[in-house]
């Protein structure tokens, strides 16, 4: 089947087969790598997008589902290269090792914040609970959320 | 805090004990990194693996004949595909890298196909038609020891025993006291699954990009399944999304080869998440029966311990984990009599190798549980039952090794007993994210104790037991648009920890230049040896900084020439100077040559086990305490970590941002072991193989982790340092287990500690 | 595989009559993972996300009419105030993600034992609107899940909303986990008061073939209220009286032994749950009397 999506403020169109995820279109017929693969069912967050501006784990959504609406990647969040004050706050905070969660989590943060702009500790760790991070045991991930708090609030 | 003094020189923007930024830290950040798994290049097709539904079976017959005709499908591969070597296997090839005859365990790949969709290789293996004959599979390490056990391999089903005699076999002591344990099967998680791309390079060979722990055993042993010199497979180290040592043994490697070699098409491979529980190695289950004598002051007398590992179906890395535990079976103490019998076996279940900790992690949680039960035993404290028997430099290890400087167990134990400890307050009517059960909302603070409890453990840092461990790297210095820019390239597998950056920090402060690249890592270069054992930043650190130092060298040489002979000389800031003084700009020094230097450094020679288990096996010991504090609802046996604290003699840091990553990580995944993290197996069955029923800890579960950091110097280590990586996850376990004992009173003699443990119901065995 | 997209209700019911086989989707949470991991193979997977009809609720006559396609995230922001017993158990389901993707009506149609917006529906006898191009019927929740993962749905019928009446008392709901978040129940439970009937509504999740209602044991309780009159004096529940009607919930339970937990386990965690749960809500309608 033909699919259009309205993909980080682009028309995209693709040939898919029924079955393929959101995730996968994005990944495999767009070339939008950003958002990863890690466990296909939702349980760790690293396939996190907007979708209509909701955040969704993009594996959870058969891609026809999607069919004309709005989605949002990590790929989408940086500004003409510019990249936004939660990826800067990430880098700084040591957030990131093996970065495979990580474009999951900006975006999870990103949705948060947008929620929610001077979350406490306990709101953000609720809030990526949905997120696993097997490297860093979420120590900077959490430092990373405050200092980006700090820096897109009021 | 001590430090080797290298030599003198003004420190280096971005050098070595700095929390540089990672190189890769912005495509990572912007999703632009590329991981294997987003690998993609046109035309490419997509292999599959078909993998035995049976832990145990003879295999009469794989028909393919119904898949071959399949639209979409252009290869289906079994064992008699296989161009060179059959079986594969870092330490005993004795896996095959298809089954024939016989498969061992659930999971086990059987046949391959290459199709044009993901989809279309699922339906094409489904068509492919085994005859089976199932057996009994063998499903624990004590029945695969039973003389009428079936042997499920020609050589027996012992895998490995290591045993260590140390001092009088027959020593009594005034006070003894046993127990038996047992850890269960857990899993590295790493987020990333197993992945790759094999692109036929037009020669007869292939080159390949995966995600790897170390590209040049993989190369080896590629290349003689197919048949291949090694230079006919070139391997290209893609984004690794974490390892933790599931990424040491081979999985699709060989098999993408094979598909892309058969098809003459560029063939990626990516596992789901379930078949990445098949797909690689988990740590070993292990039962572990201990007696502990001691004075009636504490002093330990003997130990004597009976362990036993279930190696699964495949050798893996057991034989070094065998040996390992064997060596660590009595935890950082002095021991002056110890009978330690260390066996692995093989069973039906999913072949076990390398985790972080490495058979340290089993045996720590063990002797950590003596050392409380001897503590409460006399009546004596956790903590000073644990001082009074520390070991310290100049002692023997019970496998007969001089106990080398530093070992500062009890300088750790002291610093975390001294840290303080986190308040205690009012459970009743807290918000529920800081209570046990958490939003599930199944305590409001009824029923919720708290615990304290302490663990210290060590591991090797290195290849050990006469392994000739070492790694290469090229360093070039050139002018590169006016600027003088250094490269490195090494075959060292960066997997999240951060060695790019610690590369880039040790040349910047050897070369004193600003710009330095890591090149990608691959096989056009010698072998770095395996990112495991924590022994990248020191063995591949060596070899990038001796490289640095050979290339320096040649600068001076260049200055000399240039300036005539000068006393002194140093790069510092993008000048070569001489007693402090500039001579020129390093890029007037180099003009237009690139000076490169390649290095192959080896790390002092280790020796194997003598027959009673003795021997200079080790390189290098790093040690680390930690007191965790936990709070539990003793009545639903629900668990919440309030706090680790810890204190790890690091000799030097190279990067405390990093540092302090690998500290926070590491315990998160000790504190997974302690609670949540178990394949569950029954009858050679993986029951739980999916995020939602492997349970690894998430934001909610991690407590705020205090560091405290030792910089005792290592004299044979580069800068001094030590790895880092492995001991935050050894000690952390047993801390966390006995809090739950001080809050429960409970044995807890297994882990991961279930909620039915902590509640004292009967589980079944 | 076939993708329909009906855009109202009338065009999704005449589809579904048209394609009995084909496999309802809304928030994903199930059916994907059914056919990302190669579970399932569905002729023809029907989407409902853009039928407006089944994503909206209603309220009349303090009763709700909530459309099988509102949201977890919905039901805690939107009907928290109404069903607050239902938005507790919406919090506990997995993420952010999950909750705004995952649907009430997702739980009915998976009827999994362990779905969370079960235990709440039970303790407020539910009823479930169910829809054909034959008709709408009602079901109460009890009947409508007839077993683990059956449910009393015919091939041409879709789960179109849920009835239930807004709380009038305290509510609450408890769900055992290994871990702090990110869990499906190992077991859970519900519970309602209902002061206006006299009633106190329980129901274990997780501890049986479906979501279990423990009639003796609310029984019980209604009865130690009852003679001591304290839906009026709001005194406290007597301690022996708790306990009973945790070990009697306990009684009701029908767990197994599994990957997530053993039955003994599951059986002690229910009575202790429960016990905890009535004294919470009974807490909760003693503080509301000033």
């Amino acid at each position: 089947m033909k699919l259009r999506l309205l993909v980080n403020g682009e028309p995209r169109e693709a040939d898919i087969w029924e079955g393929e995820s959101l995730l996968y279109v994005l990944r495999e017929r767009m070339g939008l790598f950003g958002s990863k693969n890690a466990c296909e069912q939702g349980e760790c967050g690293s396939c996190s997008v907007y979708l209509g501006g909701t955040l969704v784990c993009a594996c959870l959504v058969l891609a026809g589902q999607a069919g004309g609406s709005e989605v949002v990647t990590v790929e989408g969040l940086s500004e003409q290269g510019r990249m936004h004050p939660v990826q800067e706050a990430f880098l700084e905070a040591g957030a990131v090792q093996c970065g495979f969660c990580t474009p999951g989590l900006i975006m999870a943060t990103h949705d948060l914040l947008a929620r929610n702009p001077g979350p406490t500790e306990a709101e953000v760790r609720e809030a990526l609970a949905g997120n696993l991070c097997r490297c860093t045991g979420y120590e900077k991930i959490l430092a990373a959320v405050q200092t980006a708090a700090e820096r897109t609030g009021t | 805090m001590t430090q080797a003094p290298i030599r003198e020189r003004a420190v280096t923007p971005d050098g070595i004990g700095e929390s540089v930024g990672r190189p890769d830290g912005v495509p990572k950040v912007k999703g632009e990194f590329e991981y294997s798994s987003d690998l993609h290049v046109d035309g490419m097709l997509w292999g599959a693996t078909l993998r035995s539904p049976h832990p145990h079976a003879s295999i009469h017959s794989i028909d393919t004949s119904e898949t071959g005709t399949m639209t979409g499908v252009f290869a289906v591969l079994t064992h008699e595909d296989v161009p060179g070597r059959k079986v594969y296997g870092m330490e005993i090839p004795d896996q095959p890298v298809l089954a024939w005859e016989k498969v061992r365990y659930q999971g086990e790949a059987v046949a391959l196909v290459a199709a044009d969709h993901p989809e279309t290789a699922r339906r094409a293996l489904e068509k492919i038609r085994v005859d089976y004959e199932v057996l009994d599979p063998v499903t624990d390490a004590e029945a695969a020891m039973a003389e009428d056990a079936p042997r499920l391999h020609l050589s027996g089903n012992v895998l490995r025993r290591v045993d260590v005699g140390h001092g009088d076999p027959g020593a009594t002591a005034e006070v003894v006291v046993e127990g038996e344990y047992e850890v269960g099967m857990q899993d590295q998680a790493f987020l990333g699954p197993e992945s790759g791309l094999a692109i036929p390079h037009g020669e007869g060979g292939v080159d390949l990009y995966i995600s790897t722990q170390w590209l040049h055993v993989d190369q080896d042993q590629v290349a003689e399944s197919l048949g291949l010199p090694p230079e006919m497979v070139r391997l290209t180290l893609s984004g690794v999304g974490g390892a933790f040592g599931g990424r040491e043994d081979l999985s699709m490697q060989i098999h993408a080869c094979m598909l892309a070699l058969h098809t003459s098409r560029p063939v990626k491979m990516v596992y789901g998440r379930e078949e990445s529980f098949y797909g690689h190695v988990h740590r070993h289950p292990a039962k572990m029966r201990y007696e502990h004598g001691a004075t009636r002051d504490g002093q330990l007398v003997y130990v004597r311990a009976n362990l036993l590992f279930d190696g699964g179906a495949y050798a893996s890395s057991s034989n070094a984990v065998c040996l390992n535990a064997a060596t660590f079976a009595c935890g950082p103490y002095d021991v002056p009599n110890a009978q330690i019998e260390s066996h692995m076996l093989y069973t039906n279940n999913p072949p076990c190798g390398a985790m972080r900790g490495f058979g340290a992690v089993q045996v720590c949680f063990a002797h950590e549980a003596q050392m409380d039960k001897l503590a409460e035993k006399l009546g004596m404290d956790s903590v000073e039952i644990r001082m009074k028997n520390a070991i310290e430099p100049g002692m023997k290890f019970p496998f007969g090794q001089e106990v080398p400087y530093p070992a500062p167990v009890r300088e750790i134990l002291e610093r975390v007993r001294a840290m303080p400890l986190p308040q205690e307050r009012e459970s009743m009517g807290r918000d529920l994210r800081e209570l046990p059960g958490g939003v599930s909302n199944t305590t409001h603070g009824e029923g919720v104790r708290r615990g304290v409890g302490y663990a210290v453990g060590f591991k090797n840092i290195g290849f050990s037991a006469g392994f000739d461990d070492y790694s290469t790297a090229r360093v070039s210095l050139s002018v590169e648009d006016g600027k003088p820019v250094a490269r490195v390239l090494t075959a060292a597998a960066e997997v999240g920890q951060g060695l790019v950056m610690v590369q880039a920090q040790i040349a910047r402060t050897e070369l004193g230049v600003e710009n330095v690249v890591v090149e990608t890592a691959d096989t056009r270069i010698g072998s770095a040896g395996s990112t495991s054992a924590s022994r990248q930043t020191y063995v591949t650190g060596a070899a990038v900084k001796e490289a640095c130092e050979k290339v320096r060298e040649r600068v001076f040489d260049l200055a000399r020439e240039e300036f005539g002979e000068s006393d002194g000389l140093a790069i510092e800031d993008g000048n070569v100077v001489s007693d402090g003084l500039v001579v020129a700009p390093l890029a007037e020094v180099l003009g237009d040559a690139e000076i490169s230097e390649t290095v192959e450094f080896h790390h002092r020679a280790t020796h194997p086990l003598d027959e009673n288990g003795q021997g200079d096996a080790h390189l290098q010991f790093a040690f680390a305490a930690h007191r965790a504090v936990v709070e539990v609802d003793t009545e639903l046996g629900l668990a919440r970590v309030v706090e680790v604290a810890t204190a790890q003699d690091v000799g030097k840091i190279i990067n405390p941002l990093a540092l302090e990553g690998q500290i926070e990580g590491g315990i998160a995944q000790g504190l997974g072991l302690a609670l949540m993290e178990e394949i569950q197996i029954d009858d050679g069955r993986i029951q739980n193989a999916s995020f939602t029923d492997y349970l690894i800890p998430t934001i909610l579960d991690m407590p705020p982790v205090k560091i405290e950091i030792l910089e005792l110097a290592d004299p044979e280590a580069p800068y001094g340092l030590k790895g880092v990586g492995e001991p935050p996850t050894i000690a952390s376990t047993p801390a966390i287990v006995a809090a739950l004992r001080d809050a429960t009173d409970r044995d807890l003699a297994r882990i991961p500690v279930r909620p039915e443990h902590i509640v004292g119901l009967e589980v079944k065995p | 595989m076939e993708f329909l997209q009906p855009a109202d209700l009338r065009e999704v019911l005449e589809t579904k009559a048209a394609h009995p086989e084909a496999v309802p989707i809304f928030g994903g949470t199930d059916v994907m993972v059914d056919l990302n991991f190669d579970r399932e193979r569905p002729g023809a997977v029907l989407d409902l996300t853009r039928v407006p009809e089944i994503r909206e609720w209603s309220r009349k006559d303090r009763r709700l009419r909530v459309g099988a396609g509102v949201t977890y995230t919905r039901a805690i922001t939107e009907l928290g105030g109404l069903l607050p017993g239902l938005a507790m158990a919406s919090r506990t389901v997995g993420s952010p993600q999950i909750r705004n993707r995952g649907t009430i009506g997702g739980n009915l149609g998976s009827a999994s034992p362990a779905g969370d917006a079960l235990p709440p529906l039970y303790a407020s006898d539910a009823g479930i609107e169910v829809a054909s191009v034959r008709g709408v019927r009602m079901v109460p929740v009890e009947e409508f899940i007839t077993g683990p993962r059956t449910n009393a749905l015919r091939p041409d019928e879709l789960i179109t909303a849920f009835m239930i009446p807004e709380a009038r008392g305290p509510q609450q709901y408890a769900k055992i986990g290994p871990r702090n978040a990110m869990v499906i129940a190992v077991c859970s439970l519900g519970l309602a008061l209902h002061p206006e009937s006299r009633a106190v509504g329980a129901c274990i999740g997780s501890a049986g073939p479906t979501p279990i209602r423990p009639h003796e044991a609310e029984g019980f309780i209604e009865g130690v209220i009852e003679e001591h009159g304290l839906w009026e004096s709001r005194s406290e529940i007597p301690a022996s009286a708790l306990e009973r009607f945790g070990a009697l919930v306990a009684e009701a339970a029908k767990p197994i032994d599994d990957v997530r937990g053993t039955a003994s386990y599951r059986r002690h965690a229910v009575g202790v749950l429960a016990r905890r749960t009535l004294t919470w809500a009974w807490d909760e309608y003693r503080r509301d009397a000033g």
